[in-house]
């Protein structure tokens, strides 16, 4: 059974490493927690967050609150929520209390430049990953596809694009399967 | 009580922002217009930190928010209220996951989700890629950094560390 401070210290961590939204902790929740301690599998984590976009919250605190439960039940939800949101309070209370200056400076300014970059290409491989792995059917590309068209041309929210996709799954399946 | 009163505001933000950060700033301004809490150049200005430094954006601006209305104490009393909906929600949510999880319905909505999931994750990188990738020097930076991390696996901590140094070397 995996203790609840090492769940703890390893949200811990990766709240630290986040920066900006919960999506750009998936790739951080993949390699974390997927890959190197191997509580949950990708898939798990892609459920989580199909879910998470769904229920009320943040995506990082629900993603967490899941992989917590998972573990240890109500007392690993608690401590790997604690975990992640950790970070922030100490950080933004160092910012808010002393280090306000120090957030425009330019080296500052320089290293999140780069930090961005990074963000940027660890979602696209992230992604390329996930969907070596997960995506097979003709659908599931249907789905991908059509998902993309409305985000990018239709603006439509998050919500209704993982029900748009819920719902397609009983549409049934025309073309069988590639493979 | 100026707590409770933080404790209850934060708490419906939880509670009613679904989908994740960005979706609380628009509560923010709403709370600074009822309030008066704090200015709009201040929400602003606890956006771009809240952006700029680590931790899930969300979690930041809560924390920050509560500090300037109330001190340690209403960072504290904001960010725990705004995580609660989140905690109680997946309790339910994972219990019922797990009683359901083999059920073929479930599996069938949860595979043809994910998909979706990936788009709804690469128009995020998209977003971001807006404001970042501005230029050839930070195009170069990012093709470089996809293909190491293709060929060079690693942690995502490792290449973010590395890429704060590639910012500082280049100057990006």
């Amino acid at each position: 059974m995996v203790g609840l401070w090492k769940i703890f210290a390893v949200f811990f961590k990766m709240g630290l490493f986040t920066f900006g939204g919960g999506y750009a902790m998936l790739p951080i929740l993949k390699s974390e927690v997927a890959e190197k301690y191997k509580w949950v599998s990708e898939e798990e984590l892609l459920n989580y967050y199909s879910i998470g976009q769904c229920t009320p919250g943040m995506i990082a605190v629900n993603a967490a609150s899941f992989i917590g439960y998972k573990l240890r039940k109500i007392s690993g939800l608690v401590a790997a929520t604690m975990g992640v949101i950790a970070p922030s309070i100490i950080i933004i209370l160092l910012v808010a209390l002393i280090l306000r200056q120090y957030m425009d400076n330019q080296y500052v300014q320089w290293a999140f430049g780069g930090i961005r970059i990074s963000v940027v290409a660890l979602i696209i491989n992230t992604v390329a990953d996930m969907w070596q792995k997960g995506v097979k059917r003709v659908r599931d590309y249907i789905v991908f596809a059509v998902a993309l068209i409305l985000l990018f041309w239709c603006n439509l929210s998050a919500i209704v694009i993982v029900l748009l996709a819920a719902g397609s799954a009983f549409i049934p399946d025309l073309m069988g399967k590639k493979q | 009580m100026i707590y409770v009163l933080l404790c209850w505001e934060f708490f419906k933000i939880g509670l009613f922002a679904v989908g994740g950060g960005l979706v609380t700033v628009p509560f923010l301004f709403d709370l600074a217009e009822a309030y008066g809490w704090f200015s709009t150049a201040e929400l602003t200005d606890m956006i771009a930190v809240s952006q700029s430094t680590p931790g899930p954006m969300g979690i930041n601006m809560a924390t920050y928010a509560g500090f300037k209305v109330a001190g340690i104490a209403g960072a504290l009393s904001t960010t725990l209220s705004e995580v609660l909906p989140s905690m109680i929600v997946i309790y339910f949510v994972s219990k019922i996951l797990n009683k359901w999880s083999d059920n073929s319905n479930v599996q069938k909505v949860l595979s043809a989700i994910r998909p979706a999931v990936m788009a709804l994750i690469l128009f995020a990188g998209w977003d971001i890629a807006k404001i970042t990738i501005i230029d050839y020097k930070t195009f170069g930076v990012l093709i470089f950094l996809t293909l190491a991390m293709r060929f060079y696996k690693k942690s995502a901590i490792f290449y973010i560390v590395i890429s704060a140094g590639i910012g500082l070397l280049l100057k990006i």
